[in-house]
């Protein structure tokens, strides 16, 4: 196939499909569109899904067709350099990492506990894309070390703001949902919360660092979040 | 408005399963939320153009039976959507026509006779917040709706002041739309539903596409609002059914190891890791949404500019009801 390649998603969306492998560069491209469009859009479009090598857009067919979207689109891709031209934007969670299955992944990887804690607050995280559930990040960038088979029986019940690794992934339960990744520590930011003006903290395309804290922090770090206080840090490159 | 009045509908049983929705929570799909909203939306504008309401507003979906309930004061209400052969005290009562109901009057449904899901709208509409922009109820997260959940016998829905006086909206009356009724009473097979092709309908053989245009599909009982479990003659891919995940439209035919295709709807997750052989035309959504266990589908490919052709006239359709 050639890319970019437009295919339709049926009458109401198309998918801008820019490769066919999870790679930062193809990425970036994505968020480069999206920038784009967000920042002139497009009438008759109603949102996107960024994900890993591709853009879902969702349209109105009354208000443009198929033809007409896949012109407008190309047009604007021709301006645009591969880059997002918008800022990077890291967003640092603490993490406290006193996860159940901490010990498995130190042993899996034969290394200390503390080596596998350093490996994982090591890179900033690139957001591939939001999904699975609310504020769910894809996250890219997990050193190989760490990678770890997930459990072979999901448990039922993992909670909000658990740290986990599944295989070559790494990322933060937004919500209590079941799962089958190797838990290794805990946040007290949520990733979504309904109340806060943004519900949703992070975008595709923003990255991730963990910064590893005492338990005691964590309680502190929790009491001042509900006081209202922000308790991640966004720094901007 | 005196005092007195209770603004309410409430709920003495809620059927099956009863949430409210509107036209769904758009622009958070990014985020990972689902759309959500009305499973047959045309049904759901259908029912609140007849009782004077903004077409999109939230009403109440009940699936496979019925709510019985008691209006706490004077209200004007509509049912669309399946046949549920609702009855207002004890008297049946028809669909698409906007009806009178006084205070302590008891509307009762029962089992859906033709179709799955019915919708009732009243005047004036439910009083719910809007959370992320919408009323629809997101019963994975608990989120919208009333309460986050599905209604339950006892629960008391806030209703809003019609805005229109409710003597101009008594005996509006529509057809009963579409195909609906017509694909049951006529007994055929089953339904056919028009999809367009792709985004990876490259990723199956051409037999196996062959099989998913020319065979019947009996929906399964595991079906609901996030997807349509579908059952039928095996669709072979040319190498494996996963791809890198991506994003899911609703009406998505995916069809994951199994060779089974599940159609996504409208609480379906915003991305999968399945191949997409086909998408459902906005226009057959509807249809595939009052499907019930059991039920016979067979799909018939078109051009996703036919597709747009038929979404067009159907908007002109509903627009020429807004003209009351």
């Amino acid at each position: 196939m050639e890319y970019p390649a437009f295919l339709p998603a049926g009458d109401c969306a198309l998918s801008v499909e820019f490769g066919d492998a999870i790679h930062p560069e193809i990425n970036a491209r994505i968020r480069a569109l999206r920038e784009a469009l967000e920042r002139k859009p497009i009438r008759g479009v109603r949102e996107y899904v960024p994900t890993f090598r591709s853009l879902l857009v969702l349209y109105e067919p009354c208000v443009l067709g198929f033809d007409r979207l896949v012109k407008k689109l190309q047009a604007r891709m021709a301006g645009l350099r591969g880059v997002a031209e918008g800022k990077r934007r890291v967003y640092v969670i603490p993490v406290c990492y006193n996860g159940e299955d901490l010990d498995f992944v130190a042993a899996h990887a034969r290394i200390t506990r503390e080596e596998v804690v350093r490996l994982h607050c090591a890179p900033d995280y690139l957001i591939y894309m939001l999904g699975f559930l609310p504020g769910f990040a894809y996250l890219g960038g997990l050193d190989a070390k760490l990678h770890t088979p997930r459990l072979q029986n999901p448990r039922t019940k993992i909670p909000a703001g658990a740290v986990g690794i599944g295989g070559e992934q790494t990322g933060i339960y937004p919500l209590d949902s079941p799962g089958g990744w190797r838990l290794i520590g805990r946040t007290p930011v949520r990733p979504y919360d309904a109340s806060r003006a943004q519900p949703i903290l992070y975008a595709a395309g923003d990255f991730i660092r963990f910064a590893p804290i005492a338990m005691v922090e964590y309680a502190d770090l929790e009491r001042r979040q509900a006081a209202g206080e922000t308790i991640w840090e966004v720094r901007e490159a | 408005m005196s005092s007195g009045v209770d603004r309410t509908l409430r709920i003495q049983s809620p059927g099956m399963l009863t949430t409210a929705q509107d036209a769904g929570r758009v622009g958070w799909m990014a985020s990972g939320f689902s759309r959500s909203g009305a499973m047959d939306l045309p049904s759901l504008r259908r029912a609140n153009l007849l009782v004077g309401n903004d077409k999109d507003m939230a009403a109440l979906e009940m699936t496979m039976t019925g709510v019985a309930c008691i209006f706490g004061c004077d209200c004007v209400f509509s049912l669309t959507g399946a046949d549920m052969c609702a009855a207002l005290n004890g008297q049946p009562i028809p669909r698409y026509t906007a009806l009178q109901a006084r205070a302590g009057d008891t509307l009762a449904c029962g089992g859906a006779r033709v179709g799955m899901r019915g919708y009732l709208a009243v005047a004036g509409g439910f009083d719910l917040p809007a959370v992320l922009g919408s009323c629809s109820t997101g019963l994975k997260f608990g989120l919208g709706g009333f309460a986050g959940r599905k209604l339950r016998a006892g629960d008391a829905l806030p209703l809003r002041c019609p805005e229109i006086p409710v003597s101009r909206l008594s005996e509006r009356v529509l057809p009963v739309p579409n195909a609906l009724d017509a694909h049951w009473r006529a007994q055929r097979p089953g339904m056919q539903l028009r999809v367009v092709l792709g985004p990876q309908a490259a990723h199956f053989t051409a037999a196996g596409v062959e099989a998913f245009l020319s065979s019947w599909y009996v929906v399964t009982p595991a079906s609901d609002r996030m997807g349509m479990k579908l059952e039928g003659k095996k669709i072979e891919a040319v190498c494996g059914y996963d791809v890198i995940s991506d994003g899911v439209a609703p009406g998505s035919v995916q069809v994951p190891a199994s060779g089974q295709p599940i159609v996504m709807m409208a609480d379906c997750q915003t991305t999968g890791g399945y191949a997409k052989i086909a998408t459902v035309a906005g226009v057959a959504l509807p249809l595939l949404a009052q499907a019930k266990p059991g039920d016979k589908i067979c799909f018939a490919a078109i051009d996703v500019r036919e597709a747009q052709r038929l979404a067009r006239r159907e908007a002109a359709q509903l627009r020429r009801m807004e003209i009351w």
